[in-house]
């Protein structure tokens, strides 16, 4: 009973920021709704019994993440409202799309049986030993490779970044 | 069940009051230290020895006026401090406090929140705290503010790396995430000091720096940024500010005796045969008598050592602490591996 009512004020909290994010006219309340999505966000990991994965979450995006986005944006001091405002036609097309893509997420999750997924609250899959157990034995090779290429990108993007010639 | 949610209410009530207590009294011990190191009284008028000063401070501080700059961001200049203070409130919740309470034969455990991921919900909350500086500093629409926001959370962001670092050498020799065992392996004089003196002096250096204490004390920089970050605040939105670091100083000062310092632990203090009550009681005054320490290091530190430039802090952070880091968790490692 008091989940479902967490699991209410989460979802409006999540969907409310999340349009806000769009909404907002300065760049630095965007940025700020964004993370506050986010927690939203981590807040339904809990909800679901995967406190490791809600804390992770908190941690890279709303702890790493967001804070470079609040941070170029105040560098940049995105104050003014300088986006340009884009053709109808533009808007037109947009809407056209979006709103397409929608169409087909309905179609797809009305038909989509929810119940066929791993109960947490049994399973306990999202706590960290059990999670840990099975990431560094069934899963062990794509782990280590995912890694090796998180340390390539972050190399290339030193290597991107700096400007004078190595 | 319902007793022990009127229980951890009362806790967590507790646990509020002695931050806020402590975080008060800081201001008057640091003046005392201060004048203690450059040989003069400190405070001594309000009351005797100075007791009543942080109560007049605080008086001061209330009746200021209350400023808000023109071209200010009035939601955000208002969060910034308040949001400072609810995330140096938040940490306290996964420390162990003392061994388990009995009141009539039920057992209590001194911790609000025993989470099987407690340090990770710390590393959460420090990466979270640059978030009420940098809005706060963006708010007030200055250009001193702005740059002190900036220095804040580049500085923050790169410590927090070495500090992180600096605990998984601890997690790997406990094996476990949440506070509670890793208080529990250290009974009597196991203190993981002993173990990770490395570690713990990395850990120490990173908290000064996530503090914003001095010598890294530069987001404020009086000397190149006029009142750094909270230049625009006036009132009792700047004391939210300052008192937020001292809150900050009491429980990272709690943390550290916990991850490092055996926790509530004391040799021999478990083989007197005290009642658990009394005993718990003993035990926590322990902890408390550690964190103080800390405070004092704090304290000590800061008018002992002259502000680094920031193109030293940033050498330090980058180029020694993580590789230092990198380095003891590998030696860690090695050392668990040959000890199977």
């Amino acid at each position: 009973m008091f989940t479902e009512y967490v699991f209410h004020f989460l979802s409006i909290m999540a969907l409310f920021s999340a349009v806000m994010v769009l909404a907002s006219k300065k760049p630095i309340h965007s940025v700020l709704f964004l993370t506050m999505t986010f927690f939203a966000i981590a807040g339904h990991y809990v909800l679901l019994n995967a406190q490791f994965l809600a804390v992770v979450h908190v941690i890279v995006y709303a702890g790493a993440i967001m804070v470079l986005f609040l941070f170029t944006v105040m560098l940049l001091n995105l104050n003014k409202d300088e986006r340009s405002l884009k053709p109808m036609w533009v808007k037109i097309i947009a809407g056209i799309a979006g709103g397409m893509l929608m169409l087909i997420l309905v179609g797809v999750f009305r038909e989509y049986d929810v119940q066929s997924a791993q109960d947490p609250m049994t399973t306990q899959i999202g706590l960290v030993k059990n999670l840990g157990k099975i990431l560094y034995h069934d899963y062990l090779l794509p782990f280590e490779m995912s890694s090796v290429l998180f340390l390539t990108a972050m190399v290339g993007a030193v290597l991107l970044g700096k400007k004078e010639q190595i | 069940m319902v007793e022990q949610i009127i229980y951890k209410t009362l806790l967590a009530s507790f646990i509020l009051i002695l931050s806020l207590l402590v975080a008060m009294y800081s201001t008057l011990v640091e003046r005392k230290v201060a004048g203690w190191f450059q040989d003069r009284h400190g405070p001594n008028r309000a009351g005797p020895w100075g007791l009543l000063q942080p109560l007049a401070d605080g008086i001061k501080l209330f009746f200021k006026e209350e400023f808000m700059p023109n071209s200010a961001d009035k939601f955000l200049y208002i969060l910034g401090p308040s949001l400072t203070m609810f995330i140096a409130l938040l940490t306290s919740a996964v420390i162990p406090w003392g061994p388990d309470l009995v009141i009539n034969g039920q057992t209590y455990a001194m911790q609000v929140a025993d989470i099987n991921i407690g340090i990770l919900y710390i590393f959460a909350i420090v990466s979270i705290g640059v978030y009420g500086i940098m809005i706060g500093g963006w708010a007030s629409n200055n250009k001193y503010a702005l740059l002190g926001a900036v220095r804040a959370s580049s500085q923050m962001i790169s410590y927090e790396l070495a500090m992180s670092l600096s605990i998984i050498a601890i997690v790997m020799m406990t094996g476990s995430l949440s506070m509670r065992d890793i208080v529990a392996q250290q009974q009597g004089f196991n203190w993981n000091i002993l173990y990770q003196p490395l570690g713990f002096l990395i850990f120490l250096i990173c908290a000064f720096a996530e503090t914003n204490r001095a010598p890294f004390d530069l987001p404020e920089c009086e000397t190149e940024l006029v009142g750094g970050y909270h230049t625009e605040y006036s009132s009792m939105k700047l004391g939210f500010y300052l008192f937020a670091e001292y809150i900050n100083m009491f429980i990272s000062g709690a943390v550290m005796a916990t991850l490092f310092l055996g926790g509530y632990h004391f040799p021999g203090l478990d083989k007197l045969g005290l009642s658990p009550n009394v005993f718990a009681f003993v035990s926590f005054m322990v902890l408390f008598a550690k964190i103080t320490f800390f405070g004092f290091i704090y304290m000590w530190i800061r008018w002992t050592l002259p502000r680094f430039r920031y193109d030293q802090l940033m050498k330090l952070g980058w180029k020694s602490l993580i590789p230092l880091a990198i380095l003891n968790v590998v030696i860690t490692g090695v050392v668990i591996l040959l000890n199977q």
